[in-house]
């Protein structure tokens, strides 16, 4: 009886906190189609989500591109298929490592500070004064992160896509002594569009998956510095979980047959 | 709705789990009058003003504002309410990343959609108002002593011209010269903008400074209230007891014992 009364609480407490992510969701999605829109502060958002996530996400590209290659390459010597290196690269990268690697990079960096932010405004009552001055806290701190983080978790995916591909060509040419135009030509080869889609789909979904824990934490913590700290690291563990399921549930939706 | 008091609460309960915070606490504030509430840390005086502003939903009770209910409240009729209000919150709230010009200009600039230019020059207006340079508006907020945070806060409780102002602890963690200074700034701005204040606090020298009229809240409830000039002689043990600030009497603090 303990056992079924534990797992039931567990159960409970889980549909609990989902119903109340899912109610928090709507009303900050509600507000983000809704004027006024705040178009300097999306920006801004922009701006911290997109560009300054590219020497991370570039990075991180880079050496999985490399490593693929140089992984892919002795594996594949082991049944004379060499050759179909450039070909493993370009659609591991686009489909799969390219969205969730980048998205796992950015929960860190930008969920985590997301959660800060907004978790040290609440238990400062900067968001009751918002409320004071006229400014409803969803349309000015939630809907601003959640377009940015929808609209630019694809273009840095689009980025990573193109770096980790390049660093398995780099690795292709220098290291494993590919002709260069043979790497290129193989690479566009198999290469279908739905690969590349598939990615940025999934990347627009993960980027609002980030920006959505990380509000959510932040607006839901109390207490002190203490509250906030553990905003924080829920807002991380639980996005790169979520990221992690959503993609094998979006791959399935994209590649199933 | 005239005559209709500017606020007025009847029978506002409010609770946190098993612990009963308000029990039932009513009072009246007429328009343009200084309500201030006294009562020890922690008997709900802030949870009352959050009530108030719809910022926490009361379990029972009516919260009537010019005579409208407020309390269960929609969200767009809650934000026209909103606009009547201003607050000058306990631990002064200021968004520490903007400076503070635009801090005392956010009601400006988002509520009622200001330009920023007009919204800048009002802010070092409303900053002069409360005694602070031009200088200070370019700081951020984590560049300012308490005190002055204290005024960068009152000056954007005050920008809007609200109806209706409320001061949570204005001079707590103030030395007793700068709580003076912001008595005085506060008995000013409610004067110049003819406003209704309502103000919560535990300190008497603040209090007998800024109200008309003052209420006590003890145990979830107002026990006493009357004009500020009765306060010495209100014949409540309650009152006699936490005016004079004596530990012995009929409030017991809730130390736990060992
Ligand atoms: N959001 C909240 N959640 C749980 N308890 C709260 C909350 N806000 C206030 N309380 C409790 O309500 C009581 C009154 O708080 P408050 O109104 O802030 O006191 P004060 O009179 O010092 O302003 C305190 O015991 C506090 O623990
Ligand atoms: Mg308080």
């Amino acid at each position: 009886m303990g056992f079924v009364r534990s797992v039931g609480g567990a159960a409970l407490v889980f549909l609990a906190a989902t119903g109340r992510i899912a109610l928090f969701a709507a009303v900050a999605v509600s507000h983000c189609v809704r004027p006024p829109i705040y178009g300097r502060l999306i920006l801004r958002q922009m701006i911290s989500i997109g560009y300054y996530s590219l020497p991370v996400v570039g990075l991180t590209a880079l050496f999985t591109g490399m490593v693929l290659a140089l992984q892919s390459y002795t594996g594949f010597a082991r049944f004379q298929a060499e050759g179909a290196v450039a070909t493993v690269v370009v659609i591991s990268i686009t489909r799969e490592l390219g969205p969730v690697l980048a998205a796992l990079m950015v929960a860190g960096r930008v969920g985590a500070a997301m959660a800060a932010e907004i978790g040290t405004m609440r238990v400062t009552e900067q968001i009751d004064a918002l409320s004071t001055l006229s400014t409803n806290p969803y349309k000015y701190l939630v809907a601003p992160r959640l377009i940015a983080g929808f609209t630019m978790l694809p273009c840095l995916v689009l980025v990573a896509d193109i770096i980790g591909v390049f660093g398995g060509f780099l690795v292709g040419v220098t290291v494993l002594d590919f002709n260069p135009g043979a790497y290129i030509q193989r690479t566009w080869q198999y290469l279908e569009a739905v690969d590349v889609i598939s990615g940025l789909v999934k990347a627009a979904v993960f980027g609002f998956v980030i920006a959505l824990m990380g509000c959510y934490h932040g607006y839901a913590s109390k207490g002190g510095a203490q509250g906030v700290g553990a905003a924080t690291t829920n807002a991380v563990v639980s996005s790169s979980i979520m990221i992690l399921v959503f993609n094998y549930f979006l791959t399935g939706l994209f590649f199933s047959r | 709705m005239a005559d209709a008091p500017k606020i007025a609460l009847d029978d506002v309960h409010k609770r946190f789990g098993e612990k009963r915070v308000l029990n039932g606490v009513s009072f009246e504030v007429t328009r343009g009058e200084s309500l201030v509430i006294i009562g020890g840390s922690g008997t709900g005086k802030s949870v009352t003003l959050k009530c108030v502003l719809g910022l926490m939903n009361p379990e029972a009770g009516s919260i009537r504002i010019d005579g409208e209910e407020t309390v269960g409240l929609g969200t767009r009729d809650r934000a026209r309410v909103m606009t009547k209000f201003g607050m000058l919150f306990q631990g002064s709230a200021l968004f520490d990343s903007l400076p503070v010009w635009e801090n005392v200009a956010f009601g400006l600039i988002q509520g009622q959609g200001m330009a920023r230019k007009a919204a800048k020059d009002l802010a070092v207006a409303k900053l002069a108002n409360v005694g602070l340079g031009a200088d200070v508006a370019e700081l951020f907020p984590a560049e300012l002593s308490g005190g002055m945070q204290k005024r960068v806060s009152l000056a954007r409780a005050i920008a809007t011209e609200p109806e209706i102002i409320f001061f949570d602890e204005p001079t707590t963690g103030l030395d007793p010269i700068m709580a003076d200074v912001i008595n005085d700034l506060i008995v000013k701005c409610v004067k110049d903008l003819g406003a209704t204040a309502l103000s919560i606090t535990h300190d008497m020298a603040s209090a007998r400074k800024i109200a008309d009229r003052v209420a006590m809240i003890y145990d979830g409830r107002i026990i006493w209230h009357g004009p500020v000039a009765e306060i010495d002689r209100s014949g409540n043990p309650y009152v006699d007891q936490f005016i004079h600030g004596r530990a012995e009497g009929p409030i017991r603090m809730q130390v736990k014992r060992l």
